[in-house]
């Protein structure tokens, strides 16, 4: 019991971090070093983490299934939509500087909405696979 | 001196041609089929050393632009090892998930093991 | 790292050879970053030494044994393995030295990438702008590969409750 209430203080402590940082990876992905893999990978981590110290269950009423199922697919949409936007606007497939009237600034938009696109897709990926590994454990619980 | 010069100069070739070979023996020599997946991954990422050792300049940086540096390591090689670290997660998560079938229907993760199961129905259908 | 993929190799406990990979990945992952690559390095890190080992846990504790068995002395395995890697050290001896400018890798796209960056896309780091902007098709490529990896995972462990107990044979 003790062991469980120390893991648990330093999980409520720590989780919250992880996703600020997953979040500040993601955005400041064209300053530094990041982007959306490694964004969508910690945000992944920090829910696999709720889920390995608070059990399965309560890990799925934060983040229920359908939502992660649906953020796989939400993600590879917003960065075809991002293509087809070009397409709309007059460029080719994927052409960012159509996106504003500044070719400069439509490429900031265009890589931000990719790199959104791609972190959603990722973890939502991780986190389902994680989702089925454990649930397959437990028998008949589905 | 030009023997050693050169072998000097290729020293990060010669480890990523060991961490090379021993995760390909891993993957031939184990048995069991875990062990042939974590074999795998070492060969990725011995891989991942070969294409970026070479992009690396002893005197630049990190590729992000900014005014106090003038000279970069290649970028060119990041970007392609990045793709290359997601679809090899993915595929390892696609082998685990086999790995799990596998062991759900033949009761075993041993290689020889699971041959030998399948080689026994063919000799009784035969026989 | 040597050491670890020695032990790694010799070891027969499933646990332990799992911790080591990840140790491993950490290691690859400091040299990625004495090399230069530092999103690399942090993708390398989250991806290898996270969800790669919690996945092989995973799997471990679904599979539930534990330890590989060495049947015969691997000779032929070896052999090969010796053969492939004399192979390579013949071939790379042609490759350019460590750290050379002249090198091909640094000659023909990368200096119009770096000298260009400013006006075309004016983002500081190099690599998101050349996976987002200049190489954006591959990365749609590539996010759709993790997107059918999930698709695939989910197809193969799905559970169909009545079905189940009668699949095992």
């Amino acid at each position: 019991m003790r062991h469980d209430l120390i893991l648990r203080v330093i999980a409520k402590l720590l989780i919250p971090f992880i996703l600020l940082f997953a979040l500040y990876v993601q955005f400041h992905g064209d300053f530094g070093p990041g982007g959306g893999f490694q964004a969508g990978v910690i945000l992944a981590a920090a829910v696999i983490f709720y889920a390995l110290i608070y059990g399965l269950a309560d890990a799925r009423k934060v983040v229920p299934e359908p939502l992660v199922e649906s953020m796989m697919a939400i993600g590879v949409l917003i960065y075809a939509g991002v293509g087809v936007a070009g397409l709309l606007l007059g460029g080719n497939y994927l052409d960012y500087f159509v996106l504003d009237h500044d070719p400069v600034h439509g490429q900031h938009r265009g890589i931000f909405w990719v790199e959104v696109g791609v972190a959603t897709t990722v973890s939502g990926v991780m986190l389902k696979i994680f989702y089925m590994f454990a649930a397959r454990g437990n028998a008949d619980d589905e | 001196m030009n023997t050693t010069m050169t072998l000097g100069g290729h020293f990060t070739y010669f480890i990523t041609i060991f961490l090379m070979i021993a995760g390909l023996f891993i993957v031939i020599a184990r048995g069991n089929l875990i062990k042939k997946l974590i074999g795998l991954g070492i060969f990725q990422t011995s891989v991942y050393l070969l294409y970026i050792a070479p992009g690396k300049l002893v005197g630049g940086t990190a590729p992000i632009l900014s005014d106090a540096f003038s000279v970069y390591s290649s970028p060119l090689p990041h970007v392609l090892i990045l793709t290359a670290i997601v679809v090899g997660v993915a595929t390892l998560a696609l082998g685990l998930a086999l790995v799990v079938r596998i062991r759900e229907a033949y009761d075993s993760i041993e290689e020889d093991e699971i041959l030998n199961m399948d080689a026994v129905p063919s000799r009784q259908e035969q026989a | 790292m040597v050491v670890t993929v020695w032990v790694i190799a010799r070891s027969r406990n499933l646990f332990g050879v799992i911790v080591l990979g990840g140790i491993y990945s950490f290691l690859m992952a400091t040299v990625l970053v004495a090399m230069d690559a530092v999103d690399v390095a942090m993708t390398e890190a989250a991806v290898g030494a996270g969800i790669s080992t919690v996945l092989f846990l995973g799997a471990l504790h679904l599979c539930r044994s534990e330890e590989a068995r060495p049947v015969t002395k691997p000779w032929l395995p070896l052999f090969v393995s010796g053969a492939v890697g004399a192979v390579l050290v013949y071939g790379t001896l042609g490759l350019p030295e460590f750290s050379d400018p002249k090198a091909p890798i640094h000659t023909h796209v990368v200096p119009r990438y770096l000298n260009e960056m400013k006006q075309e896309v004016d983002v500081p780091n190099v690599v998101t702008a050349v996976l987002a902007s200049y190489r954006g098709y591959d990365t749609l490529g590539e996010t759709t590969v993790v997107f059918t990896a999930g698709a695939g995972v989910i197809a193969l462990l799905r559970r169909r409750r009545r079905n189940s107990k009668d699949d095992k044979a």
